[in-house]
């Protein structure tokens, strides 16, 4: 799609055919300032203040005692062990539901690229987790399916056993037994959608004749798959992942609903840690320099998401 | 071979035969159909369960091993408005269209400045935008809660406008330019060629072209401003929250009604649902910011 058919790269328009001049350079430049102007404001400052917040000394509890403290909140924030268990929890989260999801969502996509009974239907089914608004869906969880006495769970579990004569199901407290385990299905089953729409759509944009060219050659479908079609979903996969990297490390819904942190400090990850230290222990300059390692750690991440962009996007430009 | 012949003037039309049922792609045995059904359900049974629990009676709704055959009500949407989940509603929709509108004022010139008459370095300008959007939003939430206090704006849906419009625009961007660079180059030349004005070649090249594009970018930004939890949370109270804030405090203020709450979760999911249904298609492009068609 990108090589074979592109036409010679037509030359240069000879120098001085547009001479963007001073003034139409400005007036090219109009159109983008609302907006680049409107970005800097209410995204650069903030940060900004946190910067400086963060290196205050600053609990509203204290009100008199608000003085500039150098580090010594970065040392806090790199020493303390809640904040610790909160960036190793928001690591176990983020990783196990974006690798299930896209695990779980590869194979959707590639039984929904073939022809079935009902695909259409399908589809519309399956993405219907994502399109639920995130905070009722925690809460359907944490409620209709988690909860031990009356959740879908137990009461499942409970009717399968009486169909065997048993007299009660076993009750198991999801959440407080697996708390972490609870959150990452929840959101698994958020994100999965998600990740097969996106596969989906690399596994439409496969050429058919390649295909049919390994089919005639006598490739087996492990094989078909192993050296055609995953290459070329990798890109697909790549862009998948980082996307849904971003958004799962920002989790904060399911978090704040289904657990609240707990038990203990069990599932607080960082932006539910950060929001307690915030709006529970007043700590404010606590709370923004962790928002600032957080923001340092997140710019690690989105360097790899915007080379994977640029790459995606390299190939769009040049066409 | 006889692909390649056709590929071209009808690739467009080919791609969405291949989404309906093109002949040519391989079937599932049906087996696998199954195995891909079964997935489907097991997706789809916790919002199934949601949808139908919503209509039962609070004693129907809490039952051990579950009832799903008990009779049907609508008790708990009448409830749920006789007990003032309309402000909520309001302020959600206002929330979200309003912001809406705003990033499409804002995106639209400048996804043309970046791909129609692109600008110089507009690559580095669309990847400024894009950056913003991964920076985690918790770490501005404490300069933000201490800006919007000090101008006393807290409780105030256009705190929440303007901060939706901030966190939508750089998406917007995104999208507006990936449908804007389908715009063929031959045919805006020609058209100006033709001494066509700025305004005529807008109205009536780019926007019949575009205007699905903005369609896509709209419901994009719908979807994340009706969902947004955690501005909506810290910086409202009691004048300006919306559906999902009503949806958390409902909970922890009246203990728990698990039909009622069905309910509320249906009906603030539903915007969405239907929105996202019809323009299933569109969706891929928008969440993958256009990287992927």
């Amino acid at each position: 799609m990108t090589t074979l058919t592109a036409p010679p790269k037509t030359a240069p328009p000879p120098a001085g055919h547009r001479s963007p001049s001073g003034v139409s350079k400005w007036r090219r430049r109009i159109p983008l300032l609302p907006a680049l102007i409107f970005t800097i404001v209410v995204t650069q400052l903030p940060f900004v203040a946190t910067l400086v917040i963060s290196t205050f000394q600053w609990n509203i509890l204290r009100p008199g005692d608000r003085h500039f403290t150098g580090l010594s909140n970065y040392a806090f924030v790199f020493t303390d062990e809640r904040l610790r268990a909160a960036v190793l929890n928001t690591v176990v989260l983020t990783a196990s539901v974006v690798l299930i999801s896209v695990l779980l969502g590869l194979g959707l996509a590639m039984l929904l690229d073939r022809r079935f009974i009902g695909r259409g239907l399908a589809r519309t089914l399956l993405i219907a987790p994502f399109l639920v608004m995130p905070v009722a869906a925690s809460l359907l969880w944490k409620h209709a399916i988690y909860n031990p006495d009356y959740g879908l769970l137990n009461g499942t579990l409970n009717a399968v056993y009486r169909l065997f004569g048993a007299s009660n199901g076993p009750t198991v407290d999801w959440i407080s037994s697996y708390p972490m385990p609870a959150v990452v299905v929840s959101l698994v089953w958020q994100w999965t959608p998600f990740m097969m729409l996106i596969l989906l759509a690399g596994l439409q944009s496969q050429p058919g004749d390649v295909l049919e060219a390994a089919r005639m050659d006598g490739a087996g479908a492990m094989a078909t798959f192993r050296y055609i079609t995953l290459p070329h979903l990798r890109q697909y996969l790549e862009l998948g992942i980082l996307l849904g990297t971003i958004y799962v490390v920002q989790t904060f819904d399911a978090v704040y609903t289904i657990t609240q942190g707990g038990p203990g400090s069990q599932t607080t990850n960082l932006p539910y840690e950060i929001y307690l230290t915030m709006f529970r222990k007043y700590e404010y300059g606590q709370a923004a320099a962790a928002g600032v390692v957080v923001v340092l750690g997140s710019i690690v991440i989105a360097t790899f998401a915007l080379r994977t962009i640029a790459s995606l996007f390299r190939e769009e430009v040049s066409r | 071979m006889t692909h390649a012949a056709v590929a071209a003037p009808g690739a467009r039309f080919k791609k969405l035969l291949r989404d309906k049922d093109d002949p040519s792609s391989p079937r599932l045995s049906p087996l696998w159909t199954f195995v891909a059904w079964l997935a489907t359900l097991a997706f789809f049974a916790p919002v199934a369960w949601m949808v139908l629990t919503s209509f039962h009676k609070e004693a129907d709704a809490a039952t051990n091993p579950p009832t799903p055959f008990a009779p049907l009500t609508f008790d708990q949407y009448k409830l749920l408005f006789s007990r003032d989940i309309t402000p909520f509603l309001l302020n959600s929709a206002m929330a979200s269209v309003i912001s809406t509108l705003l990033v499409l004022v804002l995106a639209v010139p400048t996804a043309y400045a970046l791909s129609i008459k692109p600008v110089e370095k507009w690559t580095d300008v669309m990847f400024f935008f894009l950056s913003t959007k991964f920076l985690p939003a918790i770490a501005a939430l404490l300069p933000v809660y201490l800006i919007v206090k000090d101008v006393g704006m807290l409780d105030n849906v256009w705190t929440l406008i303007v901060l939706y419009t901030a966190m939508n625009l750089p998406i917007a961007v995104w999208m507006m330019r990936s449908f804007l660079a389908e715009v063929p180059k031959e045919i805006l030349e020609a058209a100006e060629v033709d001494g066509a004005n700025l305004f005529t070649v807008l109205w009536r090249v780019v926007a019949p072209i575009a205007m699905p594009g903005l369609a896509a970018t709209s419901l994009i930004c719908f979807i994340f401003s009706w969902n947004e939890f955690m501005f909506a949370v810290n910086l409202t109270a009691t004048q300006a929250s919306t559906a999902p804030v009503f949806l958390v405090g409902f909970i922890t203020n009246e203990g728990l009604f698990l039909a009622r709450l069905c309910a509320a979760a249906t009906l603030v999911s539903l915007p969405v649902l239907i929105a996202g249904f019809a323009a299933q298609d569109k969706l891929v492009r928008g969440l993958s910011l256009g990287a992927v068609k």
